[in-house]
């Protein structure tokens, strides 16, 4: 190795890293254009090249749009739930106390055991994977909002309340801006509930989102749709992900 | 009289809990016997505990729950044994550690359940899509926590025993392990998780045996009280293989 490169690199593992996937790529793309069944995989550059084809394949925009708004929807519902069960709870002691347990029972329960439920009261359309999407979602967010709340200083509040702040203050100007960092914290791991909840019941049963066409590709033996599809949705997932973590950080620690 | 206040008060959230779920079998029971809710979309609770009597009783869940306990050995062991071994070459570099850690995480964000259709393509509806599918989930939190358990072990553990003669069998077994074990541990408690949610809700979408398929199977079958008892059975199955898995984990770290 000349000079040059032996100082860039151990300054830059971000360049090894690419140059790692890079790797991977290339080998995925000779085992899959030489020597598996091009039934089962294809490879990653005819992947790249067919994704204006799967984006203009008949309903997958509108499948996608689907998705995206039955994220939106099921985000917002656990944010909203959230953040009022995970105060009403997290603010009375005895409520706290008597109710945590309980709340983290359901949230150990393996929800996917009742999806086909869920596919029976709100039907095979989007509704069924909103709920399923919030149930997955609210829990860490109450969790998260108990335990911001919980970890406030009571000196904070016994000071507010001995200069003569009304409930509605404290709420507004200790309690809230003390939350926030483990707010944002819940809503990164409620994005990731709501993303798996979903996408589950996506897979499990879908008419017209992402799930119909992930079958139907896979039983026409077409990978490379599959392949492309599959691409968007972790892009999608990608950036959901990447939008609440940098909230996180650009919110979370203004102390 | 500070004490006596908080043993009230304990009695008394005790007491809200068991009302609560009481009140749920209370207003369930009310809701199918005498509101008149449709016994399609909720079954009787006396039918359902019927019901989960005759499945205990008759051994219907057997070939499914071998199935899936099954698949979720092989998963396991397959991630454990590549994320401890892959993690505890990639640790051994301060600078590997500075490549591979952002990477693994990186695809650890992502909802892996995605690849679900991939894998049912490339192994077909049987066992081995739902234990590649558990051994990819599972794989992430196992490799991420051994990075992190053998990359943070104290610098001044590993001079001192060097410096004693330690050997590498030595230093690993009696320095490095101890220290990292904690860590690795909660990681495999992670995977062991994940890789049984994964497993289930895979066999849910598409398979052809196990517990999440004969849930769907009497979905399909609009079998109400039978499904609702046999999703209490596996809930009850979840929580023991987790309780097995957090005991297991707390005697490990412990032991360590």
């Amino acid at each position: 190795m000349n000079a040059p490169v032996r100082h860039f690199l151990p300054r830059h593992p971000g360049v090894v890293r690419l140059g790692a996937v890079i790797l991977i790529l290339i080998a995925w793309e000779i085992a899959a254009r030489w020597f598996i069944d091009p039934l089962f995989i294809s490879p990653p550059s005819r992947v790249f090249a067919s994704l204006g084809t799967v984006w203009q394949t008949n309903g997958v925009p509108a499948a996608l749009r689907l998705t995206f708004f039955e994220l939106a929807v099921a985000f917002a519902i656990s944010v909203v739930i959230g953040l009022v069960v995970g105060l009403a709870v997290g603010l009375q002691p005895f409520a706290r106390r008597s109710m945590m347990p309980i709340i983290l029972l359901l949230y150990g329960l393996p929800q996917i055991t009742i999806l086909p439920i869920f596919i029976l009261y709100f039907g095979i359309g989007a509704a069924s994977k909103i709920a399923f999407g919030a149930t997955h979602g609210t829990f860490p967010i109450i969790i998260t909002v108990v335990a911001g709340v919980q970890n406030l200083k009571p000196i904070l509040l016994t000071s507010a309340r001995s200069m003569g702040a009304s409930r509605w203050h404290i709420l507004r100007w200790v309690i809230f801006p003390h939350m926030i960092p483990s707010f944002f914290a819940g809503m990164r791991l409620g994005m990731t509930g709501v993303l798996l909840g979903v996408l589950l019941a996506e897979l499990y049963v879908s008419t017209a989102g992402i799930g119909h066409f992930t079958t139907l590709f896979t039983e026409n033996f077409d990978p490379t749709k599959l392949f492309g599809l599959i691409a968007m949705l972790a892009a999608m997932a990608i950036a959901l992900n990447e939008i609440v973590r940098r909230a996180e950080t650009r919110f979370g620690r203004w102390r | 009289m500070a004490r006596r206040d908080e043993r009230a008060a304990r009695i008394g959230s005790h007491l809200v809990q068991a009302g609560f779920l009481l009140a749920v079998l209370i207003l369930w029971y009310l809701a199918t016997n005498r509101w008149g809710v449709n016994r399609l979309l909720l079954p009787n609770p006396i039918s359902v505990w019927h019901q989960l009597l005759d499945v205990l009783r008759t051994g219907e869940y057997l070939p499914d729950l071998r199935v899936t306990l099954t698949e979720l050995a092989v998963a396991f062991v397959l991630a454990m044994t590549s994320g401890t071994i892959v993690g505890y070459f990639v640790s051994r570099s301060r600078y590997a550690i500075r490549v591979f850690d952002p990477l693994f995480a990186g695809i650890y964000s992502i909802p892996i359940i995605l690849f679900l259709p991939l894998y049912v393509l490339f192994f077909g509806l049987g066992p081995a899509s739902k234990i590649a599918l558990g051994t990819t989930i599972s794989f992430f939190p196992i490799v991420l926590s051994t990075i992190a358990g053998f990359g943070n072990v104290d610098r001044i553990f590993v001079t001192a025993a060097r410096s004693m003669g330690a050997s590498d069998y030595r230093l690993f077994r009696y320095v490095l392990v101890p220290a990292a074990l904690p860590v690795i541990l909660t990681g495999l408690r992670m995977g062991f998780t994940v890789a049984l949610l994964s497993i289930i809700g895979s066999e849910t979408i598409a398979s052809l045996a196990g517990l999440g398929h004969h849930i769907v199977e009497l979905a399909e079958g609009m079998d109400m009280p039978r499904m609702f008892a046999y999703i209490a059975f596996v809930v009850v199955i979840a929580a023991l293989l987790n309780g097995i898995v957090s005991f297991l984990e707390a005697r490990g770290r412990r032991r360590g």
